[in-house]
């Protein structure tokens, strides 16, 4: 088989150093392999995850010997399948679900993005206990809600060993997105390396995975473009504050290989359609740490639904799927021909991918995968940098078309250091945050939270930009102090990509709910919450606190409250907050959609309203799985 | 091996050892303590009655760094490595450093330091060192240091040393990595030990006593497997320059070395 040459046009890393080692795209000696005498049979997933509908299912977590990459791991699945079985429910109806653990360890599974009782939500430690070895626990909730959703363990690192599925849930009412084929297209990153191990090498050098470091040809390169005082200049700040522009993933291909519907891209997942049908995609990112770049070239995408909840229909040709986000779209291929469903990493280190064609005999063209990206001062939370002698122009034209940044609020930026002044900053005339947002009696967590002044729903936050002394520790490298909106950003490494390629990119800003927004209220307090972490030392937390050191996040019944993020990482975040939706402040209130995962984009900001409806203790999270252990609070709703 | 150190055992054995292991009277509080509002009691059928939260323990770690393993010319070795255990904030460290030339141990010496993380590239460490001398009686020194990463990505270590008699040393290092591919890694090093004091019996000199400098290329076949070549430099100055010339001891020395650097 052959394995895909990896091209990158206008690149700004010199080609070769991705030549050398690609990812892994599948068992390419199988065919070797099956001639010979003994070899032992390789894992034949299904050619589509079984469907299972109904209002009572038994879900059997086990282990599955499978073989991915020539070697035969064990994963471990649900009734042995990876991902496990779609679940397909109805709105109104209620569901069983028995779950019994056939593994020598607890499991638990975690309906993602389903507003249900606390107890049904299936977090350990937090919703209830978990399941035992050999135990069945029986989770019964009422389905409230239609859409693409998904389901996954959390207990331990499983979701990167196979514990994954899908869930579709069909409107009680007609379906306002109508189509005449629907499939699943469910992704995920496998290794043939234990998690604990993956989990183990971050800790101990954090850029383990990172094949794209930064070379002597790179900065060779960069001399003889820019001559050397430019280049000192330009790689100045990075060098002072020991942090890497290459740095975009955590774990890359070169331990992953990247899976469509179980399948590697070897494999190549095979979906049928027939000529004149329009066919609905159930886009899931069900990876442990893999952010991935959708297109199908040569068909434009309409997307109807964003975390499982329609919006208004909006045609890209190309879209970002953060860890855990579900994007459905709308596509009408053309009878005639095949086309490739190409599902690149952010950081270009490998793909997933599978075929529509109206005949299984025919192929499309597997395309080369975009230039990698690279971080800029922006990503730091340096803001847009208008005027920055350091920057880098020439790699980023496409930062012309940031229509959301404030310049005016971005102060003096000859002040790199980062120092405790920031907090100061500006006091003159903005409103001061308190630690407890009016609410001292309900105790928990100290955090950055404004009254008053907090603009209307849906606009999002004006509020100052304030760091806690928590984040001044060993645990924290880095502290935005211009965040960007990360709104109109379609994120690092798709910015060029309407200049470049003539693609439509979506952005947050798109975003926009079918149907009115209900509910009208505005936010009584507005929590700003920082998501911090030291690369070096491979440690993530929010507000610099780790998980194990922080009080629970304290939540009043009835309230209505904003939650701003700010990104202090040069990572891209997706936050998940269980049991409540995040209402995604667009700009617009009369639409404002509904989500459960939010991308945070490098160095940058984003809001969200949160109608805090539901009792119980809740996980709030990174769902970057290695992040997971740090990055994570507890939400608790009295 | 790993595993027995990683959450899943945390998971089933209470994480004893956790640093930071925080008190969970406040994170997961008895349900009981829910204001009783409605709706509340319902969502509590199963709620937990035991904080095992996957998250909620302190990941403890072993690393083994073997930084030298070589063999150097004049049927010379050296060897320099550290291991340390702990979670993020606390780590025991150990490093040890072991040098041969012409067949005979020169240096052999072990720290055993407490390490703990002061800022976010730096760790502050303090503990003992044992000089283990063939010839003349073993000292033992008092440590106190910092260790991390500086601006530019300097590889730092810094030690201060206080020996039981009195006498003092400074031993500054620094490395840096410079990346030729994602495989080849030219890595240079600097070495000044300073003495507060002369010690003709070491052999080491008041002030700057003596430099040492490599330069080691070597292929990372996997991140944690990497064989070297290169060379390394070592020369006396001041006052040890003078004791080595009575001795008849030549003040500079000049070998290629070979070896192997890896983690685990």
């Amino acid at each position: 088989m052959k394995r895909p040459e990896i091209k990158k046009k206008n690149t700004a890393i010199p080609s070769k150093s991705l030549s050398r080692r690609t990812f892994v795209t599948g068992a390419a000696a199988g065919a070797a392999l099956l001639a010979v005498p003994g070899a032992r049979a390789r894992y034949r997933p299904q050619a589509a995850p079984q469907t299972l509908r109904g209002n009572v299912f038994d879900l059997q977590v086990g282990y599955t010997p499978v073989n991915f990459t020539g070697r035969e791991r064990t994963a471990v699945t649900v009734n042995g399948a990876l991902p496990g079985p779609v679940l397909r429910w109805r709105e109104g109806e209620t569901v069983t679900l028995n779950v019994t653990n056939k593994l020598a360890h607890d499991t638990s599974i975690h309906w993602h993005g389903m507003i249900l009782p606390s107890d049904m939500d299936g977090v350990p430690g937090l919703s209830f206990n978990g399941i035992r070895p050999g135990e069945t626990f029986t989770y019964r909730f009422p389905v409230r809600q239609s859409g693409t959703y998904w389901y996954h363990s959390h207990s331990d690192f499983q979701e990167q060993q196979g514990l994954y599925g899908s869930i579709v849930i069909d409107p009680a009412d007609a379906d306002p997105v109508t189509s005449d084929r629907d499939h699943v297209v469910f992704l995920s990153d496998w290794s043939d390396e234990s998690p604990h191990d993956i989990y183990a090498k971050l800790k101990k050098e954090g850029h383990y995975y990172n094949r794209r470091r930064r070379t002597a040809g790179d900065l060779w390169n960069e001399i003889r473009e820019k001559g050397v005082a430019r280049t000192w200049n330009d790689r100045k700040m990075w060098n002072e504050m020991r942090m890497s522009d290459r740095d975009i993933s955590d774990v890359t291909g070169y331990t992953y290989t990247f899976l469509m519907n179980g399948q590697t891209p070897d494999a190549n997942w095979t979906a049928l359609f027939r000529q004149g049908e329009k066919v609905r995609l159930r886009f899931i990112n069900g990876s442990a740490m893999s952010i991935f770049d959708i297109r199908i070239p040569g068909l434009k995408m309409t997307v109807v639904a964003s975390d499982g909840q329609n919006i208004e229909p909006v045609s890209v040709d190309e879209f970002r799927i953060g860890v855990a986000e579900t994007y459905d779209v709308i596509v009408e291929p053309d009878g005639d021909s095949a086309y490739t469903l190409f599902a690149q990493t952010i950081d270009r280190s490998g793909y997933a991918r599978g075929t529509l064609t109206p005949d299984p005999a025919m192929g499309a063209a597997v395309p080369d995968m975009d230039h990698a990206p690279v971080l800029t001062h922006r990503d730091m939370g340096m803001g847009a940098m208008s005027g920055m002698g350091s920057m880098d122009h020439s790699r980023h034209g496409a930062m012309k078309n940031m229509g959301d940044m404030d310049h005016s609020q971005h102060g003096d930026m000859s002040n790199m250091e980062d120092t405790d002044h920031s907090r100061h900053s500006g006091t003159g005339s903005t409103p001061a945050y308190t630690l407890h947002g009016g609410r001292p009696e309900l105790g928990g967590m100290q955090g950055v939270w404004y009254t008053g002044n907090l603009g209307h729903a849906g606009h999002g936050s004006d509020s100052p930009i304030a760091h806690l002394p928590s984040e001044y520790g060993y645990g924290v490298d880095m502290r935005s102090q211009m965040p960007t909106s990360g709104l109109h950003d379609p994120g690092i490494g798709l910015r060029d990509h309407k200049q470049r390629y003539g693609r439509r990119v979506l952005t947050y800003a798109d975003i926009r709910n079918l149907t009115p927004t209900i509910d009208r209220r505005e936010p009584t307090r507005e929590l700003q919450l920082h998501l911090t972490g030291n690369m070096e030392r491979y440690m993530w937390s929010m507000d610099g606190i780790k998980f194990n050191d922080a009080e629970p996040l304290m939540l009043k019944y009835g309230e209505r409250i904003r939650i701003t993020l700010v990104n202090d990482t040069m990572m891209t975040h997706p936050i998940h907050l269980h049991g409540m939706w995040s209402e995604l402040e667009t700009g617009d209130a009369e639409a404002i959609p509904r989500k459960h995962t939010v991308l945070v984009q490098p160095g940058s900001k984003i809001s969200y309203l949160v109608n805090v409806d539901a009792y119980g203790r809740w996980a709030y999270h990174c769902h970057l799985l290695y992040h997971m252990p740090g990055m994570f609070r507890e939400v608790r709703v009295v | 091996m790993k595993k027995t150190i990683i959450l899943c055992t945390a998971l089933t054995a209470p994480a004893v050892l956790a640093q930071g292991h925080h008190d969970h009277t406040q994170t997961a509080a008895p349900v009981n303590t829910y204001p009783a509002t409605r709706g509340a009691g319902q969502n509590l059928e199963h709620a937990p009655d035991a904080p095992d939260h996957v998250m909620d323990h302190e990941v403890l770690l072993t690393k083994v760094t073997i930084d030298q393993l070589e063999a150097r010319e004049d049927d010379g070795a050296a060897l320099e490595g550290s291991a340390w255990f702990g979670g993020d904030r606390d780590k025991l460290w150990f490093k040890t450093e072991v040098e041969r030339a012409e067949g005979e141990t020169e240096k052999k010496e072990l720290q055993a330091l407490y390490s703990r993380a002061i800022s976010p590239y730096f760790d502050l460490q303090a503990g003992v060192r044992h000089d283990f001398e063939p010839e003349s009686d073993s000292r033992n020194w008092a440590v106190v240091g910092l260790n991390g990463l500086a601006p530019y990505f300097f590889e730092v270590d810094s030690a201060l040393f206080v020996g039981e008699d009195g006498d003092s040393a400074l031993r500054l290092e620094a490395e840096y990595e410079l990346l030729l591919t994602q495989q080849w890694v030219l890595s240079p090093e600097l070495e000044l030990n300073f003495f507060g004091q002369n010690n003709r019996e070491t052999g080491t000199g008041s002030g700057l006593s003596d430099i040492e400098a490599g330069l080691r290329l070597r292929y990372e076949f996997t991140p944690q497997f990497a064989p070297y070549f290169g060379i390394n430099y070592e020369k006396k100055v001041g006052n040890a320059a003078d004791f080595a010339r009575d001795d008849g001891e030549s003040t500079s020395e000049t070998t290629w070395v070979v070896g192997l650097r890896t983690w685990f």
